[in-house]
């Protein structure tokens, strides 16, 4: 029975679901392609209307969020760092305190949780935001003033969930780090701060930095574009917004851990 | 029956045997077979009652929605229905005022909204753009609720900010949805004399007449003289005159959107 041809049901599911995620891939593909050439296309016109919405969405994304990027750094330096730093003193393993910190901290867990944040706090807010304009016709009045949505929509999104995923990864690195060595201080871990500070400086390089304001962007980037496509792209009932909301949230979260991965790829080959 | 035109000039907008899909569900079919012409300088009330396809036709006027059958034309030039950039142009020449309170901004105050399409397409300076929103907010009457958001006022004062919205880049052709839907009729009186000055011509839009499509769901105000009247019933377009919706032998349908009271032809001042 294992090795027989599966059910036509089974068939038309699967066929479906893979019809469904190609169509979707598409779709997410030429939005993209369509909003980076507006952007670059017509970056500067109308910039009297451009620069508050992006001042506004990247307050969204940024600024607002930094209390709760700080309780997350302080619980990231408890959990984490203050742990590690106090296991590896323990084994008297401390020359590996920073490569660890640098593999496990900067470069996966604070850019990776950073953007969970802003796709919970604000990518999900954006689907429902957009959804419902669209909805509720406004998407069309727009269109009708001659006002390309996605400049007006889309744009300002992208650049503020880009600069806010950055400039809140940088926060989060750096209130992690310091609050990990204040609770391995707490606990009489004997590593000196500059011991400490020259081992994390030892195991960053330039690279570091550029993968990681690459990666964040891209982040920031890839939530910004995905949940605006759910919730401009196709035309919505508002009863259809909360489906259109978890959507954007489970394919944001793929791929971000897609993208999470390549990055992995890269530090690895380069 | 095909509303024919004695001007020279190109016609602003033309459906030839189009079929017009509802916005909300575009494989359904509201409106069939609409053969129709507007030329510069017309004065059209579509009467349907709700649920007719009055909105789906001005969508489709306007080339914002694509019939699924025929051809649409905005000033002789076919119009994709979505935002772009080559059609520019044909779009901006039309002003579109969307019923059900105007589809205003609620991120943005009456002033903002106004200010909207000036600020985006920027065809004046900011002082000039200052001075050109001030003057429709007093045109339309809304400069004590200017700096409130779309949601603080009442429906009525949002709709004229659309129609404020709507003028601010002077479009040589403007449709209505609906527009007074839900007004008293003293709020009603204001809307078919603002209409009527513009249609004749109006100091800002700098005395030129402007071609009017207004769709409604009550003839009663409409006595102006020289009106078109056009009428959607059970899926179709009619286009018809003043007289002929007197005849008491006008269909059924017809007669409900006049109620009690038929429209009368007034003679031209």
């Amino acid at each position: 029975m294992l090795h027989g041809p599966l059910p036509q049901s089974f068939l038309d599911y699967f066929g479906h679901r893979l019809l469904r995620l190609i169509l979707t891939v598409q779709g997410l593909g030429a939005f993209m392609l369509i909003t980076l050439g507006v952007m670059f296309s017509r970056l500067g016109r109308a910039g009297g209307i451009l620069r508050p919405l992006v001042l506004a969405q990247t307050a969204r994304a940024g600024l607002q969020l930094l209390p709760m990027v700080t309780f997350l750094a302080a619980a990231l330096g408890l959990v984490v760092i203050g742990q590690t730093v106090s296991l590896l003193s323990r084994v008297g393993a401390t020359q590996y305190l920073g490569p660890v910190m640098v593999t496990a901290v900067v470069r996966e867990l604070g850019p990776l949780l950073v953007a969970l944040l802003v796709l919970s706090r604000v990518g999900a807010a954006t689907v429902i935001e957009l959804g419902t304009a669209r909805a509720l016709g406004e998407v069309e009045a727009l269109e009708a003033l001659g006002i390309d949505p996605i400049y007006y929509l889309v744009v300002p999104r992208v650049i503020g969930m880009a600069l806010g995923v950055f400039s809140l990864t940088v926060y989060l690195l750096l209130g992690a780090l310091f609050s990990g060595y204040l609770w391995a201080f707490l606990q009489d871990v004997p590593l000196q701060p500059g011991d400490y500070i020259r081992q994390l400086a030892g195991a960053l390089d330039g690279l570091d930095f550029v993968l990681i304001g690459l990666k964040t962007s891209f982040f920031g980037t890839v939530i910004a574009v995905v949940t605006c496509y759910h919730g401009l792209a196709q035309p919505l009932r508002l009863e259809e917004v909360s489906t259109a909301t978890t959507q954007a949230f489970t394919q944001c979260l793929i791929l971000c851990v897609l993208l999470d991965a390549l990055f992995i790829l890269i530090y690895l080959v380069v | 029956m095909q509303a024919t035109s004695t001007e020279t000039t190109p016609p602003v907008i033309e459906l030839m045997d189009a079929d017009i899909p509802s916005r909300r569900d575009l494989e359904t079919v509201t409106v069939t077979g609409v053969t129709w012409t507007v030329s510069q300088g017309d004065f059209w009330v579509i009467g349907g009652l709700q649920g007719s396809g009055k909105s789906d036709l001005l969508s489709a006027a306007a080339g914002l929605l694509r019939p699924v059958r025929g051809t649409q034309r905005l000033f002789g030039r076919e119009m994709m229905p979505t935002y772009a950039h080559e059609y520019l142009a044909e779009r901006l020449r039309v002003g579109l005022v969307f019923g059900e309170g105007g589809r205003l901004f609620n991120h943005l105050t009456l002033r903002e909204n106004v200010a909207l399409p000036l600020n985006y397409h920027q065809p004046l300076g900011a002082s000039e753009t200052a001075v050109r929103v001030e003057a429709l907010l007093q045109a339309t009457g809304l400069e004590e609720w200017a700096e409130q958001a779309p949601s603080e006022v009442n429906p009525s004062w949002r709709q004229r900010a659309a129609l404020a919205r709507a003028l601010a880049l002077k479009p040589e052709v403007l449709l209505l949805d609906n527009p007074m839907a839900l007004l008293d009729p003293r709020k009603s009186r204001w809307w078919v004399d603002f209409l009527d000055q513009l249609s004749v011509g109006h100091p800002l839009l700098d005395q030129r007449p402007l071609t009017l499509v207004v769709a409604v769901d009550d003839l009663r105000p409409w006595r102006l003289p020289n009106l078109r009247f056009g009428l959607l019933e059970e899926g179709r377009f009619l286009s018809t005159s003043a007289s002929f919706l007197l005849d008491a032998s006008s269909p059924a349908g017809w007669r409900d959107l006049l109620a009690a009271e038929l429209p009368e032809q007034k003679p031209a001042d």
